[in-house]
């Protein structure tokens, strides 16, 4: 049996009539990155909430380094960092307070565990006198995970870090993670970014409480049933409006300066040129494509998105 | 989209103190264009944005917007722009009827015209079921299209749309867009940023600022060529990250 580091069984929470979680149950592999990726009101922050002891499931149970997330609720916080979703530092405490105020809440100091820190630290030491209310965004996000990392813990949970980020500082955080998975650390991260997806080991997919999927970003963008093209025309906005009218289409979504088009059958090239040759769009660029994670998450939502 | 500029900025500069959070900013916004305002967290498109809708005046420069000029004439700007953002939108405790007639109301419609715009609103969008729900209690992808509803319900010749779609699931935010394709059509000019480079992809041009300028402005297409990348999120990294 496999060495896990979160182990959910079963668990469900509800508020009110709103099933935020639907018995959900999976493991996370010690120093991995898990994510877990899914639309607002999906339920990834009850999960988050249950998992770092801040809130209590209705039924079901969940152990992180084997400490029952309920029972052990003390040792579970002392054990891990949680980045929430809203920015929580101290907005008139600067970067400098802030990070001396979680060292000392965890008994230790900036001092002691600097080595873990340092990478992500020195980028904003430059500004250490100034209030963390006055950062900008990429330098907040890189305070709030010195923060949740100055106590050394064995996971983190990190609840959209990268939410209104921009791709620089994006990519820059997920380098970040990399290095600390190498750590031993553990990562649980929840994005909605799609492209994030595929830097995570594996992947789990929630909409609506409950877990679609969980895979390797490898094998999901291969349990991708459909053909799948990817079709670009001057005027795209005219392109996307006739594919969606093609019945042999599943769905016809833009990305960045092409459209896919899942077909339900392998109708193939000729197919979809003739109808749209039939409409007045004469001279597509047309080419086979491997589907991307986002493709595949909106596949699995299709069925229940409204 | 026409060759009639909508909003003129020239030589627009804006400090705080010693630090220049606009420095010498030039472009021009076309009537009916989807434009693409891009750059890091902090090189300054908020402040360009706030000064655009009439709620903050630059240091120095020329700047008019929708025919109207920033120093003299705010008021009247913003009467005919659209605003809405990621942070900003819609009253949580208020129906979504309520906060239409609020905004409506704020714009100077008549109870007359807000019922029959608000009709049209809630049969083209289907959603009469929702008309008296508490905003607060509809998922995000929902809000944000209803708070794009909102921003262009008083038919404003600009809308600004700053990060609208942050955090949205991949198929509402493709849904957004297809509003703003709508909007666009119907004549309404659009300024948006985003973080998603995919959809910088779906603007006619894109400008990118860093560290207070502008670095480049061109088609997407055009930006493409000229950085010699396979598309817009490398262009983006290879202009934000040599600063």
């Amino acid at each position: 049996m496999p060495d896990f580091s979160i182990d959910i069984q079963n668990l469900s929470k509800t508020f009110g009539p709103v099933k935020a979680l639907d018995d959900v149950s999976f493991q996370v592999e010690k120093s991995e990155i898990f994510g877990l990726i899914g639309p607002d009101g999906s339920g990834k922050t009850s999960l988050f909430r249950i998992l770092t002891s801040l809130l209590l499931p209705d039924s079901g149970m969940a152990t992180m380094e084997g400490y029952d997330v309920v029972k052990s609720y003390k040792i579970i916080r002392q054990i891990t960092g949680y980045m929430p979703g809203r920015f929580s530092l101290y907005y008139d405490l600067t970067v400098e307070e802030n990070l001396a105020f979680f060292a000392t809440i965890f008994g230790t100091t900036i001092k002691e565990n600097y080595d873990l820190i340092k990478d992500i630290y020195i980028q904003i030491e430059p500004f250490k006198n100034r209030r963390a209310g006055n950062l900008s965004g990429g330098m907040k996000q890189k305070l709030a995970l010195s923060c949740a990392l100055i106590h050394k813990p064995k996971v983190l949970v990190l609840d959209e870090p990268t939410t209104g980020v921009d791709a620089v500082s994006r990519k820059e955080f997920w380098e970040m993670l990399k290095k600390l998975k190498q750590q031993d650390i553990t990562i649980i991260v929840s994005t909605p970014y799609m492209d994030e997806a595929s830097l995570c080991d594996h992947v789990a997919l929630i909409q609506k409480g409950k877990i679609l999927s969980i895979e390797t970003p490898a094998n999901i963008r291969n349990a991708f049933s459909h053909p799948l093209y990817k079709i670009a025309y001057p005027d795209m906005y005219r392109l996307l409006t006739t594919l969606r009218t093609f019945s042999e289409a599943v769905s016809a979504h833009r990305f960045g300066d092409s459209i896919h088009v899942a077909l339900k059958t392998r109708t193939g090239e000729k197919e979809v040129r003739s109808f749209l040759e039939e409409q007045g769009l004469k001279d597509v660029a047309l080419e086979p494509v491997r589907p991307n994670i986002e493709d595949c998450f909106m596949d699995l939502m299709n069925d229940t998105h409204d | 989209m026409t060759d009639k500029p909508i909003i003129k900025v020239v030589n627009l500069v804006k400090k705080f103190g010693n630090f220049v959070a606009n420095d010498h900013l030039n472009f021009n916004v076309y009537e009916g264009e989807i434009f693409g305002f891009l750059g890091a967290n902090g090189a300054g498109k908020t402040t360009a944005i706030r000064i655009l809708c009439g709620l903050s005046h630059p240091t120095s420069g020329e700047l008019e917007v929708a025919g109207f000029d920033v120093y003299k004439q705010s008021e009247q700007i913003k009467k005919n722009i659209g605003y809405m953002s990621q942070k900003f939108s819609l009253y949580e405790n208020l129906t979504l009827r309520e906060n239409i007639r609020f905004y409506a109301g704020i714009y100077g419609l008549s109870k007359k015209e807000i019922n029959i715009r608000m009709d049209n609103l809630l049969e083209n969008l289907h959603i009469g079921h929702l008309r008296d729900q508490l905003i607060g209690s509809l998922p995000l992808g929902w809000k944000q299209k209803l708070a794009f509803s909102v921003a262009i319900f008083h038919q404003p010749k600009i809308v600004f749309l700053d990060e609208p779609t942050g955090g949205v699931d991949p198929i509402t935010r493709r849904q957004f867009w297809d509003m703003i394709y709508q909007a666009a059509k119907d004549g309404i000019t659009i300024f948006v940023t985003t973080h998603y480079m995919d959809e910088a992809e779906y603007c006619d041009r894109v400008s990118i600022m860093v560290d207070g300028r502008i670095e480049a402005l061109d088609s997407p297409a055009g930006l493409k060529q000229h950085y010699h990348a396979e598309n817009m999120d490398e262009v983006f990294l290879k202009l934000a990250r040599a600063s």
